[in-house]
């Protein structure tokens, strides 16, 4: 019996390393293995082996079985990897044939900055709000200490629609509602259109985007003012930027300056970018007038604030290097594409 | 603003330092230096010679070979030049030196000519003899320079001197951007105040002393100020037995500097004066004026007048005029009259120093359509105390240069001088404001460069007169902050604050760019202005409600007037932009106001509401552009079906390929394909889809509130509808019905078939659906779903729908 059992499973296992396809091996598992199989044959012979010789034959027949299964599984196995890798053989492509790009549209230059932008001051705990675009006088100028006859009146070459209203010519009219609608403390943003009435050329366009900046709250410091646009600066054009203030006038602020930046170009050695300065001119700000504060019913010597203004486009055009503001308003998709 | 920096130093004559530290400190003080050019930037060893000999070249007509003497050595140098004769002092560049420019004036090299020895038709030369503008300049600012040939300098200028130094070219030109605030930085006391603030260093004024000649002003001339409101000082003095002549070197050359041409010893003293003092003068021939009377009062409308450069002038009686005792002779502030104005047979001159009202000055001079030097100083406001002090400086240059024989005293018409303004000292606020520690001494000693006098009895600063910018508090902190300096305020950040957002309507912007980025479309912005044209183009009726545009009074042109009603201009313009520079495929939104007015003409703030515009040519068709509408909406969080009613009416659009898009029962937006007649008119060719959407009216019906509604668990059971349809019933009719009779047990629908064609009547479609039912809480059993469906058969049959069979 156990030269019958020997003779099987050699038999088997000749087979199965034989056994090219999974099919072959299939049946050598039921020629052997099977109901009808050679060994279940044996396993039903054992009753007639004598009983003190059973444990032992059984065991005898359960190893066969376990090595004829063991060998079947590894050869099944083996097979199949061989079958996977002759189909990933056949199935090797050219990886380097072009992509099939889902088809997403771009945002605009100018809405990514002003995200950049919101984004930092949002982190500084700044609410983003908006103001009407066609404004009264009295908000554009009059409570911006900016009387009937102040030349920056004329300066600012504002669009009128009639006497009282006019395209506002800088988002600083939004402080004043702000100031009006709130009472300190205050902290917000305010993006938005703006007119004037230049000619359109490469470096100007009558209508373009200011970000505007409030802070009004007690024992607000000029060193605030500083600290908060030295983080702007920083967030916006790298951790390296260094700022310099530079005493200026507005109206509705002082004192007043306006905030350089190291070029980010070349790091304030000086280059065509910078005009060979190192630095570029960024922003325009102050303390609040406290004129201002007055016409809005703010006491200004309980109150103090801090106000800036920067121009979004001059922003985008410096950090994307665009050499012409044309480009943002003609909407041409090869354009906007790069972004 | 440009000024030589010997000029400033005439006035600060400790100063000391580079043109970089000049910039950078002048600049950090806020006075800002726009950029600077040394004028000897490109000279090198150039010296006075004295031409000893000269004679003709060898073998070349037109060149002469001259022995020139430069002091310590003696060259032989070739020229062409025409002019020089032997005794002549020139400048001679040697060896290794450089010169700025070529003889011919052109444009100057960046880093100038250097000049070697050489052989010029074989005969050796040393060096080379210089034109003026070889030095950089011109005849406009070195008058005496020949028109042609080396620049000859005065008998008297000793050899081998350094001619760059006796050129005055060892300089720099500073320009400034002065702030509109600053009027006394238009001039260069006002700069020369600022620099020896900045710098520490002791301000010396120029020392003005009139000696005169012992008549009495009034014997000669009397004024009268009508409007004082216009004018309230006007200083005048006389100058006799005029003598013409040029103006010292020294004061040619700082006007030069200043990039004005030296004229004549008279023209150049008000130049002078008017640089120096930022005073506009005038001169008037004293002979010419009637009566030796000056009236100064508003002209009469109408009248007409003809300024010195000879045009008639149209006035109206908001322009102050200078007249005699017979009519106007001047233009206030802005213009002298032919009639009075100087020429070269004068003998007695009437000297004007005025202050006029900058305001009325800037207006005048703006409906003239006649900006003038003078006018620009004065409609920045100029300072009346000034006048005094001008005039009496030009009076004494009159003296100094022997320009002719002053008159003692000043006819001074004026309104009361307002007094000193004062403001009180509050050092503690003004550190509180600036975040700064800064000491009183401190703030004492820049208030003592400013010429602000403090009293302690009444703790008042009293501002001197020239600083009318400075009116209180703030600009007493800012005077501080800036010469203590900016750059050492400390860097903090404000305490306290909350957690900063965006207001929920920006919010749903930037979830609207996300949505429509994500659908394919690239955000464009277009300008808010357009021109009335474009109803036109648009097809609009000319009673539509979208033509009461608000107008601008003062537009860039026509095509920049009006605010617009309706944003597909801006869309279709930039489409087209796309389209005619062959892009393919295009798909722009934009977000942006449209401004309708209440009333017009407008009194009040109009509605400003935010239109969401979509347009695209190329892959898709209508049902592309719906799908952006319902995938937007959805996105925004929109939890109802929208509908769609092609009754939209809109004339840009194609009339059976449009439709309003309904929410709730509001119309919310449009869209529809462009009519091809815009699309003409837009120069298109190829179909164009567009969508508006009004913001206004989808912010209410926006959420971010999203609940789970769990996975289903039970089986859905499924009934496909097969159908003939009258043509006329719209699919969204039947969705209607499917929506309102299938109940709650009816998950979803969806179309899946449509046929029209020759298996059907002409009046007929077919249509079949696949309807997809569940129970969330069971198994759904048949007669459930045949009730249903039951209930949905009665209501299309009241469409006159039959199932098909």
């Amino acid at each position: 019996m156990q030269e019958q059992l020997n003779e099987i499973k050699a038999k088997a296992l000749s087979l199965i390393s034989a056994g090219d396809t999974p099919e072959k091996l299939n049946e050598i598992k039921v020629s052997i293995l099977g109901k009808k199989g050679e060994l279940t044959a044996i396993m039903k012979s054992l009753k007639d082996v004598a009983p003190e010789e059973r444990p032992k034959v059984g065991q005898m027949i359960n190893d066969a079985r376990a090595e004829i299964e063991k060998n079947l599984e590894e050869a099944t196995a083996r097979l199949q990897a061989q079958l996977r890798d002759a189909k990933l053989k056949a199935e090797v492509i050219d990886v380097t044939l072009p992509s099939k790009k889902p088809v997403i549209g771009h945002r605009h230059p100018n809405s990514i900055a002003l995200e950049e932008v919101e984004r930092i001051f949002i982190g500084l705990g700044y609410e983003v709000c908006e103001g009407p675009e066609i404004e009264k006088d009295y908000y554009n100028f009059e409570a911006l200490n900016i009387p009937a006859d102040h030349p920056a009146k004329d300066e600012q070459d504002t669009f009128y629609i009639n006497a009282d209203m006019l395209l506002r010519t800088q988002t600083s009219s939004t402080q004043i509602h702000a100031m009006e609608n709130d009472k300190p403390p205050i902290r917000i943003l305010a993006p938005g259109r703006v007119f004037r009435a230049d000619e359109v050329d490469a470096t100007h366009s009558p209508s373009f985007h200011q970000i505007e900046g409030l802070v009004v709250d007690k024992n607000i410091t000029f060193a605030d003012l500083k600290g908060t646009l030295a983080e702007f600066a920083k967030e916006l054009f790298g951790e390296d930027t260094k700022v310099k203030f530079r005493p200026h006038h507005f109206p509705f602020t002082e004192p007043s300056a306006e905030m350089d930046v190291s070029c980010f170009k070349c790091g304030g050695k000086g280059c065509r970018f910078c005009k060979g300065s190192g630095w570029i001119e960024i922003l325009g700000c102050g303390m609040v007038h406290p004129r201002v504060l007055e016409k809005c019913d703010i006491d200004p010597k309980e109150y103090t604030g801090f106000a800036f203004g920067v121009g979004l486009e001059r922003i985008a055009l410096l950090k994307y290097e665009i050499d012409d503001m044309r480009l943002l308003y003609e909407n041409d998709v090869r354009f906007l594409n790069q972004f | 603003m440009n000024t030589a920096l010997s000029w400033i130093k005439a006035y600060v004559p400790e100063l000391e330092c580079t043109d970089q530290e000049y910039t950078d400190a002048m600049t950090l003080t806020g006075t800002k230096v726009e950029g600077f050019e040394r004028l000897d930037k490109n000279l090198k060893d150039i010296y006075v010679g004295k031409i000893l000999s000269i004679e003709k070249h060898p073998d070349a007509d037109k060149l002469i070979v001259c022995q020139v003497d430069l002091g310590d050595k003696q060259l032989q140098i070739v020229t062409g030049a025409p002019n020089v004769k032997v005794g002549d002092k020139v400048p001679v560049v040697i060896d290794g030196g450089k010169v700025a420019g070529g003889h011919d004036g052109g444009p100057l090299p960046e880093d100038g000519i250097e000049i070697k020895n050489g052989k010029l038709r074989g005969v050796e030369s040393f060096g080379m003899m210089c034109s003026i503008e070889e030095l950089g300049s011109d005849r406009n600012f070195y008058p005496e320079a020949p028109e042609y040939g080396i620049y000859i300098f005065p008998e008297d200028t000793p050899v081998g001197a350094d001619a760059i130094e006796v050129l005055g070219l060892h300089d720099t030109v500073f320009e400034y951007e002065i702030t509109s605030n600053r009027v006394d930085c238009y001039s260069v006391l006002g700069i020369a105040r600022e620099a020896a603030a900045t710098f520490k260093k002791p301000f010396v004024p120029p020392v003005v002393n009139v000696k005169g000649n012992g008549e009495d002003v009034n014997n000669y001339v009397s004024i009268e100020i009508e409007d004082k409101d216009l004018c309230p000082r006007y200083c005048g003095r006389v100058v006799k037995n005029i003598k013409f002549g040029p103006s010292p070197e020294w004061m040619q050359r700082r006007l030069a500097k200043s990039g004005i041409r030296p004229i004549n010893n008279l023209v150049d003293i008000t130049n002078y004066v008017m640089e120096e003092y930022g005073q506009p003068m005038h001169a008037f021939d004293l002979s010419t004026i009637h009566g030796g009377k000056i009236i100064v009062k508003r002209a009469e409308d109408g009248a007409r007048f003809v300024t010195l450069d000879g045009q008639e002038r149209t006035l109206d009686k908001d322009i102050l005029m200078i007249n005699d005792a017979e009519g106007p002779v001047a233009i206030a502030g802005i213009m002298g009259g032919e009639n009075s104005m100087i020429t070269e047979n004068v003998t007695t001159v009437l000297f004007e120093s005025a202050a006029f009202n900058g305001a009325n000055i800037r207006k005048s001079a703006k409906r003239l359509g006649l900006r003038t030097d003078a006018s620009g100083k004065f409609e920045k406001g100029v300072d009346p105390r000034n006048a005094l002090d001008a005039i009496n400086r030009a009076c004494a240059l009159v003296e100094e240069l022997g320009c002719g024989e002053v008159v003692d005293g000043v006819v001074d018409a004026k309104a009361p001088l307002k007094e000193l303004r004062t403001i009180p000292f509050e050092p503690e606020r003004i550190n509180a404001m600036l975040g700064t520690d800064v000491s009183v001494d401190e703030m004492m000693t820049i208030f003592d460069r400013l010429e602000l006098k403090y009293d302690k009895e009444t703790n008042l600063l009293t501002i001197p007169s020239f600083r009318q910018d400075l009116e209180g508090f703030c600009d007493i902190a800012e005077e501080v902050a800036r010469f203590y300096g900016y750059d050492k305020i400390p860097v903090t950040l404000p305490a306290g604050g909350n957690a900063g957002g965006l207001s929920y309507k920006l919010r749903i912007e930037q979830k609207c760019r996300d949505i429509a980025e994500y659908c394919g479309f690239s955000q464009g912005m277009t300008y808010s202005f357009e021109s009335p044209k474009v109803f036109d183009k648009l097809l609009l009726a000319a009673d539509a409600t979208e033509r009461n545009a608000i107008t601008i009074s003062n537009p860039l042109g026509e095509d920049f007037s009006i605010m617009r009603t309706l944003p597909l201009n801006g869309m279709l313009t930039s489409l087209s932009t796309n389209f005619n520079r062959r892009n393919k495929n295009v798909r722009l939104y934009e977000l942006a106001n449209i401004y309708i007015p209440k009333e017009l003409p407008l009194v009040d703030y109009p509605d400003e509401r935010m239109q969401l515009t979509f347009g695209f040519y190329g892959d898709g068709d209508f049902f592309t552009m719906k799908g952006v509408v319902e995938t937007l909406l959805s996105g925004l969080g929109a939890k109802k079906r929208e509908e769609y009613d092609p009754a939209s009416g809109k004339p840009f659009l194609h009339p059976g390929r449009q439709a309003n898009i309904i929410y709730d029962g509001e119309v919310i937006g449009y869209l529809g394909e462009v009519h091809p007649a815009v699309c003409d008119n837009y120069d298109i060719k190829t179909r164009v889809y567009v969508a508006v959407l009004d913001m206004p009216k989808i912010l209410p019906v926006t959420s971010y509130d999203r609940k789970f509604e769990g996975i289903a668990k039970f089986p859905a059971v499924t009934r496909d509808i097969s159908m003939v349809v009258p043509r006329t019933v719209l699919a969204g009719q039947i969705e209607k019905i499917l929506s309102q009779r299938g109940g709650k047990i009816l998950e979803k629908f969806e179309l899946f078939d449509i046929y029209e064609g020759e298996q059907i009547d002409k009046d007929h479609k077919s249509m079949a659906y696949a309807l997809s039912f569940r129970d969330k809480t069971k198994t759904l059993q048949d007669e459930d779903v045949n009730a249903a469906m039951k209930k949905i058969m009665n209501g299309l049959e009241s469409l006159g729908i039959e199932l098909r069979k």
